[in-house]
């Protein structure tokens, strides 16, 4: 059932990412950054926050007269700021719902990534305490809905003696302490909630928290447009003595109102707290077995760095040599963390397959999926290919369906991640003519499973990161495919092209084949 | 001709982030109450009488006591439970007996309940009695009230000011 949910989810969002990649480009693919979209309306509302806080009264009259000033007197600025504070938090809402219910369908709240998951739960509770404490502060009709059914919520819990509802019975019963507590309150909450929010990336490399600057202008400039043209405007001033039959309610802070006018409050704090709870341990749901970690061969492992630096969940640590080589460092992998990418096999500079060892073991190494099964998986697909412009497709699992490619002349193999393949295989089948040409089918970038890949993946390609392919290996005889599952139909179209190309080519001059790349039956002595 | 298309294409994305955003911060308008009712608001915190009389100690049950512990009367911790009932025209909407809070039970009674009404004349009578030694209601009212609509009606009970408050 979970499977089918996220099956169907994922080519939701596929689509959706198919177009605003179109529309915005890869690297401004909003999608791709809700996540430093939530940290970017949170300083947007921050700091229209503090511009609106200098200028606020804290009464109970003289608060929804402040705010009206703000407004109308100097709409200009004030009333920008205020219309701001409010469609920034309501887009922080919408960024972070629809993060949070990306990265479900795509399943990247598992193994390692609970936390993350984990810690994001209390965020959604920090955003709506800080988003309804700023409502009750207007003290417009609004305002007045909102005190009584929220003192009527929290008064179904057992824990007071004196209802609070009891505060907003008629006027006489609301004090201008009240504001003043609000007031701090809604400082006080969202320092607490950016505090979660650095939580929340505590185990996540190279996190993001800014989006691309093109993306902030634009949604920066689309909120300035909505705040011009539609300005936040107070309902009129709150007066307990009476009650309003209709009120405009923010549906992104305010859907669960009407369910206590109409369910009753015990139910809904049920539906709270069960939606909590599950959300919670949602990534043990259904409990699956983790893929094992990745593991360090020391005497293989020159301490260089490499994999510390690329791994995207800081997995990797280096610490003090303790095997009497002469280095300084040696990798060490914390399993906890790790979530067995390959990605730190991908940037070993030892997981070369040109390495003229019988037993090829790099300095770090996925013990289900190691580099040397990978190099026999490589010789031995080659090793079927015939024709003109033959390819070797290394498609990784989480992207497009690249099994799809297989046709005469056509070979697939799957890796965990495109980074997880060290440049030097590219190297090897080219230079070595196991095949005319390499085709690398992976994740969009900005949206790789394992958030670097594809990032690394370019960058080594480019000559830019190591470990960097080598700059013998003629371009013209590798496609790079970074599209995920929302482009399924151009992947084939991708491969046509690129066999084309390849026939156009004059041919490499041969070498000799490599010892490697004997068949399995060679390497045992056959004949 | 692309990048035209594209930069259309992200006015109109861009519009529609803004507008779905735009929209549901106020709207749809929700409809809380008819707009031809009133709201009855019925709420007290009343600490009830105990559940049983005092007494004054005996000299000898004061000399066995420890010398600062040697109170004169002594009364039972526990409250009554308090007893309410509401007759709006006639009819009885709301009948409660309502524990005293706290573990120790000696904590006050306690009741909050709101709700919509026609606007309109209406005969209200309010009963409550917090002793449970006692058999009839030691605090009743009733009057008519004339409500319009969307105003808020408070029924409520301070002991001190005579006992129910109508607001």
């Amino acid at each position: 059932m979970l499977k089918i949910i996220q099956s169907a989810g994922q080519t939701v969002f596929s689509r959706l990412d198919r177009l605003f990649s179109a529309v915005f480009g890869d690297r401004a693919n909003p999608l791709y950054h809700l996540g430093a979209l939530g940290f970017y309306f949170f300083w947007v509302v921050a700091v229209s926050g503090i511009y609106l806080y200098i200028f606020f009264e804290t009464s109970t009259v003289a608060a929804y007269q402040s705010i009206e000033r703000l407004t109308h007197d100097q709409w200009w600025l004030g009333g920008v700021m205020r219309s701001l504070h409010r469609y920034g938090s309501d887009a922080m809402v919408a960024v972070m719902f629809t993060h949070m219910t990306r990265e479900f369908l795509f399943d990247r709240m598992r193994g390692p990534r609970w936390y993350s998951w984990f810690t994001g739960v209390p965020l959604i509770a920090f955003v709506y305490a800080s988003g309804i404490n700023g409502y009750w502060l207007v003290w417009d009709r609004l305002a007045q809905y909102i005190a009584v059914t929220t003192a009527e919520w929290i008064d179904w819990l057992p824990f007071f003696t004196e209802p609070i509802a009891r505060n907003f019975l008629n006027e006489a019963a609301v004090s201008d302490r009240f504001f003043s507590l609000l007031s701090f309150l809604h400082i006080g909450i969202p320092l607490f909630l950016l505090l979660a929010m650095w939580i929340h990336i505590q185990r996540i490399a190279h996190a993001r928290t800014n989006p691309p600057r093109r993306l902030a202008a634009g949604t920066l400039a689309a909120l300035l447009v909505l705040s011009l043209a539609f300005p936040a405007l107070s309902q009129g001033p709150a007066n307990l003595d009476t009650v309003d039959a209709r009120v405009g309610l923010d549906w992104f802070y305010l859907p669960l109102y009407p369910l206590i006018d109409r369910w009753g409050s015990g139910t809904v704090w049920a539906l709270v707290g069960g939606s909590g709870l599950l959300l919670m341990v949602l990534p043990w749901l259904p409990y699956r077995k983790r893929d094992p970690v990745a593991v360090v061969s020391l005497p293989n492992c020159n301490g260089c760095g490499w994999c510390f630096a690329d791994c995207p969940y800081s997995a990797v640590t280096l610490a003090p040599r303790t095997d009497g080589l002469p280095f300084d460092h040696e990798a060490v992998v914390n399993p906890e963390l790790c979530i067995a990418c390959g990605i730190c096999v991908g940037s070993c500079p030892t997981a070369t397959p040109f390495r003229r060892l019988t037993d090829l073991t790099p300095g770090i190494d996925l013990p289900d999926r190691n580099i040397r099964e990978l190099r026999e998986r490589t010789v031995a697909a080659c090793a079927g290919l015939e024709g003109p412009a033959r390819v070797l497709v290394y498609g990784c699992r989480h992207s497009a369906h690249a099994d799809q490619l297989i046709a005469p002349g056509v070979t697939v193999l799957t890796v965990p991640c495109l980074a997880a393949l060290p440049p030097s295989f590219i190297d090897f089948v080219i230079m070595r003519r196991q095949a005319d040409g390499v085709l690398l089918a992976g994740c969009n970038r900005g949206n790789c499973h394992y958030r670097l890949g594809t990032d690394w993946t370019t960058q080594r390609l480019a000559g830019e990161r190591d470990p960097r392919l080598r700059e013998r290996v003629p371009r013209n005889r590798i496609e790079v495919f970074h599209g995920g599952r929302g482009w399924p139909d151009s992947l084939p179209e991708v491969l046509v092209q690129f066999r084309a190309r390849l026939t156009s080519l004059a041919p490499l001059n041969e070498k000799p084949p490599h010892p490697a790349a004997k068949t399995p039956e060679q390497q045992h002595g056959a004949d | 001709m692309a990048r035209v298309l594209r930069a259309i294409g992200q006015v109109l994305l861009y519009g529609a982030f803004a507008g779905v955003i735009g929209y549901f911060s106020v709207r749809p308008v929700y409809q809380a109450m008819a707009p031809d009712q009133a709201l009855i608001k019925l709420s007290f915190s009343h600490a009830a009488q105990p559940v049983g009389a005092c007494h004054q100690r005996t000299a000898e049950e004061l000399a066995r006591l420890p010398p600062n512990m040697r109170a004169p009367e002594v009364c039972p911790r526990e409250r009554s439970p308090v007893t309410f009932e509401l007759d709006l025209d006639g009819k009885t909407v709301v009948r409660a007996v309502l524990p005293p809070t706290g573990v120790a039970r000696d904590g006050a009674a306690r009741l909050y309940q709101r709700f919509p009404v026609q606007a309109g004349v209406h005969r209200v009578r309010v009963r409550l009695r917090d002793n449970v030694r006692d058999t009839g209601y030691t605090y009743t009212r009733e009057g008519s009230i004339n409500l319009v609509p969307g105003q808020v009606f408070v029924i409520d009970f301070n002991s001190r000011r005579g006992g129910f408050v109508f607001k």
